[in-house]
């Protein structure tokens, strides 16, 4: 065994450790060893490419690998305790941002070592070179559109920058126009490899990236950052292909395929096409004659909410991206658990585009100690809506629209759509009768079983603890009627 | 009210009166609801003892702020039931009554108080749409009397409507079955179902499925074509559905062993549905309550406000003041929907009640203003029954686009295979290995990514953060190589990956601990 068979092999294993790793997250109780198996294999990958390196380069620089690595570890460490769960969502931007510029610099280095020194040094084969020159271009465009889409992703879901879809004339032809030019680009490239082609694709791409989600709504973002997720797993992947290292082509691979497989449950749970949602937000849409549907509402008040909850046998929860930015996850925590003290079945609906990340919803409640085994997919909890005294959709709109299912004309037809009009009482918590991201116009609020109640939706939940603290305990529910009843 | 509209009248009086029908123990304004009232501005008056067979005491009024006094001779009268020609006469001139008026079974009543320059407003003659639900005393007065008619079954039938399995033997659980799913049905229906006995119900509209089935009822459709409710009310039904009705009615009269029937036509005579001869097919110690008594009934041999035993030993129910017996309940239903009546006519929230004609529901229900009978109002197209329940179509959302075919998918399928054969086959050995290397991957991604728990996406996105910084593999193999560029680039690289490694994977642990069962 030389000491490059064994960094193959320890390359080999690192591989199996982060598939490992990927399949420990598909369940709440090998989710933690997964993670184990995660760090196991990057430790073990970076100790045995630092020793491999260490033996061509300088102390210096081995120190300065050190440094490097320190540093980035405890930035990293440092962000990871303080970041609120409330803004993972920028967190995930940000590291996606790393990874592509990462995939940038590395693109330019393999430039600057190969092909800045006239056409094919010694350690690369005559007949490779073509392909390596095609290699690092696609590593710095995929680099690069990740780095800029991602800080804009960033911007937007920091609310930095305003989340409207940024609307360019021909928007779609640019982005089309932009990967023919790359393609042109590529292949002069391959012919006469020069600095001037190389800043030309660098700054293509970094504009493509920027464009390509400055067009996209906010409400689009779950599609945005798992689609992000997917770019930085292919950036890594390219750069294995440029400096031919197997394992960041498989560990590129397997997070590309995540990034991509999740892209598509997002879509899938709008009706949407991936095209169409890169190619723009619903409201380039024209509103159509649903969105004229109007009618009355009726108001509730928190006291008269938490009457209703009290006297309810099940309630049922629909949080959406309100609830995150009214940081009520800790109130409505509290409220379920004071309704389950009660004898209450108390659960959660959550819709996979809810939030701006997937899965954003469960981390909230998950951090607000909401069990997890009472937080339900839209498919889990679907078909026992008709059956439930209370739907309270908290800070959701579009995911609770009956116009999906039922009015064929609605721009969002055909999406899938928790049914909580189908329960006996539904109250909406909102600040006010505007529209959702969508724009469409939901006929939920103006449907006889629902009530709004306005205001921001922490306010309006800790009125509702008010009210039933005012109402004082209540001895638990009675016990299930008697399962005994024959003939039923 | 008086077109008069100087801003400086005193606030009107609203008085709340004793009833003086017999038997009825309601109240037009509680306690909580004369709060109400006071908050649009108006003053209160409550005559002396007028909510005692409801459980409200003078004091209860007195404590939210509403007076004892002389009630008949203030600006607006609130009334349950109709007055009487001695009550009229102590109306004040220019005063409004509100109450049950029944306009169109009673022009005689209309006709007296249009004797005197007097408004009346009929709470039965809020229409039914969405908007004016909130003053619709029929429906709430109609849910507490189905509710009460299981009790009253209940009360005389000698057996439990629970299943159960005791020591002493098994006890099956009682039949029983709701005449007409309307307001009092679907009540009746509620309330027997969760006394836990088997419900099943009839209705002539086959819309209200549903909505039996949601209370836990079953819906036992009569197989002759009706057409559907266009105002909320059911219709009068054709000759051939009679027949089969009939028959269905005979075949449950044997089976079950409640019956209530609310079957209600508006402006007719309620509709005949069990015969003498049904009663007589019924198991002894039957009950049938008979919603519609005081309409006629719907079974023969019903007598209004009395109970009556069969020669079989079925009794038949026959109360007309069902809602009345649930005082305190009906007392506030009823004061609720009063409120937001007098709120609607309080537009300016300022104690003055003011009559808009253009507004659907106070045309409606004002059957005389200023002495001048306004009965009936004209027709009004507004009716929402069918539309307000489109929820009962399934939601089936056509997919936007139709899946592939078999041969289009197998095609697609095949013509990838052939492009990959082709890619590496041509490739260089080395690109064609790392090809195979990543391509691989990626299936094996999609399936283990698949499998991924939908509350665990956001720890996979951020574990996948902390795994794609593996990238600073490339930047570890070129750091301290060639220029000073170069290295520097790496290191930069370095820096960033790092930050991506070990706080995603710190991030993400910090999330799975979150994490925590019921």
């Amino acid at each position: 065994m030389t000491s490059t068979t064994a960094a193959h092999a320890a390359d080999l294993v690192a591989a199996l450790l982060f598939i490992l790793s990927l399949a420990g997250l598909s369940q709440h109780r090998t989710s933690r060893a997964g993670v184990v198996y995660g760090i196991a294999g990057m430790a073990l990958a970076l100790v045995a490419t630092i020793v491999v390196a260490s033996r061509s380069i300088s102390a210096g620089a081995v120190a300065l690998i050190v440094l490097a690595m320190a540093g980035g570890g405890a930035i990293g460490l440092w962000r990871a305790r303080r970041v609120e769960m409330t803004q993972m969502p920028e967190l995930i931007a940000v590291l996606h941002s790393f990874v592509g510029l990462a995939a940038v610099l590395i693109g330019w280095n393999s430039y600057l070592e190969v092909e800045a020194h006239g056409s094919g040094p010694a350690h690369i084969a005559a007949e490779l070179v073509r392909i390596h020159h095609a290699e690092v271009f696609i590593g710095i465009f995929i680099g690069a559109v990740t780095f800029t889409g991602s800080i804009v992703a960033f911007l937007k879901l920091s609310a930095r920058i305003a989340s409207r879809p940024l609307v360019l004339p021909g928007k779609n032809a640019l982005n089309v126009g932009a990967l023919l030019a790359f393609a042109a680009l590529t292949v002069w490239f391959t012919v006469s490899p020069n600095l001037g082609l190389m800043i030309a694709v660098t700054v293509l791409a970094l504009a493509l990236g920027w464009h390509l989600v400055a067009s996209i709504g906010g409400g689009d973002m779950p599609v945005v950052v798992s689609m992000l997720n997917s770019y930085s797993g292919w950036a890594a992947a390219a750069a294995g292909f440029l400096l031919n290292n197997n394992l960041l082509i498989v560990t590129g691979a397997l997070v590309g395929s995540s990034g991509a497989y999740l892209s598509y449950i997002m879509c899938k749970a709008m009706n949407r096409s991936f095209l169409s949602v890169i190619a723009g937000g619903f409201g380039i849409e024209a509103p159509s004659g649903a969105a004229e549907e109007e009618g009355e509402h009726r108001e509730i008040r928190a006291q008269e909410a938490a009457q209703l909850l009290t006297e309810a046998r099940s309630v049922v929860i629909t949080p959406g991206y309100g609830m995150a930015v009214a940081q009520a996850q800790h109130p409505v925590a509290e409220l379920t658990r004071r309704l389950r003290e009660r004898g209450v079945e108390v659960r959660f609906g959550v819709h996979p585009v809810a939030g701006r990340l997937p899965g954003h919803m469960n981390v909230l409640l998950a951090e607000a100690k909401v069990p997890y085994d009472i937080v339900l997919e839209m498919d889990e909890i679907n078909d026992d809506l008709a059956g439930t005294s209370v739907v309270l959709v908290i800070g959701a709109n579009d995911t609770v629209n009956p116009a999906a299912a039922e009015d064929p004309a609605s721009p969002i037809a055909g999406m899938p759509v928790l049914r909580v009009w189908e329960a006996e009482q539904v109250i909406v918590f909102k600040r006010s009768m505007a529209s959702g991201y969508a724009g469409v116009q939901n006929p939920l609020f103006f449907r006889e079983n629902s009530s709004m109640l306005f205001g921001d939706a922490k306010e309006s939940v800790e009125g509702i603890l008010r009210a039933l603290d005012a109402d004082g305990p209540r001895t638990p529910a009675p016990a299930a009627r008697q399962a005994t009843t024959a003939g039923r | 009210m008086s077109a008069d509209d100087s801003t400086h009248h005193p606030p009107q009086r609203l008085g709340v009166v004793t009833e003086s029908a017999p038997g009825e123990t309601r109240v037009a304004a509680t306690p909580s609801t004369v709060r109400g009232l006071l908050a649009l501005g108006y003053e209160v008056v409550v005559e002396s003892g007028a909510g005692s067979a409801s459980g409200f005491t003078d004091a209860a009024y007195t404590e939210v702020g509403a007076t004892i006094g002389e009630a008949w001779s203030a600006d607006v009268v609130l009334k349950v039931n109709a007055p009487s020609t001695g009550e009229i006469a102590r109306l004040s001139d220019g005063a409004t009554l509100v109450g049950l008026l029944s306009p169109a079974q009673r022009p005689d009543l209309l006709e007296a108080l249009s004797e005197r320059p007097l408004t009346a407003l009929a709470l039965d003659a809020v229409p039914r749409i969405s908007r004016a639900q909130s003053m619709d005393v029929l429906s709430s007065m109609a849910n507490i009397a189905g509710y009460r008619a299981v009790i009253e079954a209940a009360h005389v039938f000698g057996r439990f409507f629970t299943g159960q399995v005791t020591a002493a033997g098994k006890v099956p659980p009682a039949k029983v079955l709701v005449a007409g799913a309307g307001v009092a049905g679907l009540a009746a229906i509620g309330a027997a179902s969760s006394l836990g006995a088997i419900v099943r119900a009839t209705d002539p509209r086959p819309e209200v499925a549903d909505q039996v089935k949601s209370l836990g009822g079953e819906y036992l459709p009569v197989n002759v074509a009706q057409e559907a409710s266009t105002d909320g009310y059911a219709k009068a039904t054709s000759a051939d559905y009679d027949r089969a009705a009939a028959a269905l009615y005979h075949e449950q009269a044997k089976d079950v062993d409640i019956v209530v029937t609310t079957a209600l036509i508006p402006g007719r005579p309620a509709p005949r549905l069990l015969t003498a001869a049904d009663v007589a097919a019924m198991k002894p110690g039957s009950v049938v309550v008979d919603m519609a008594a005081a309409q006629g009934g719907n079974v023969e041999g019903t007598v209004a406000g009395r109970t009556v035993v069969t020669e079989n030993g079925v009794t038949i129910i026959g109360y007309t003041d069902l809602a009345s017996r649930l005082p305190a309940q009906a007392s506030q239903l009823f004061g609720t929907n009063l409120a937001n009546l007098v709120k609607l006519l309080t537009p300016g929230k300022d104690g003055r009640l003011v009559i808009d004609f253009e507004d659907v529901v106070q045309r409606a229900v004002t059957v005389v203003r200023s002495g001048e009978t306004t009965w009936p109002p004209p027709p009004v197209a507004v009716s929402a029954a069918p539309a307000a329940q489109p929820a009962v179509a399934p939601a089936a959302p056509a997919p936007a686009k139709p899946g592939l075919s078999t041969a289009a998918r197998s095609g697609l399928i095949g013509a990838g295979l052939l492009a990959m054969f082709l890619l590496v086959a041509f490739a260089p050995a080395q690109l064609a290995e790392n090809f195979t290397v990543f391509t691989l991957a990626v299936v094996i991604g999609y399936y283990v990514i698949g499998k991924v728990h939908h509350a665990l996406h956001t720890p996979l996105m951020s574990v996948t953060n902390a795994i794609s910084g593996i990238v600073v593999i490339g930047s570890l193999l070129q750091i301290g190589h060639e220029s000073v560029l170069v290295t520097v680039l790496s290191a930069v690289a370095i820096l960033l990956t790092s930050v991506n490694i070990f706080g995603g994977f710190a991030v993400t642990r910090r999330m799975l601990n979150m994490f925590s069962k019921g």
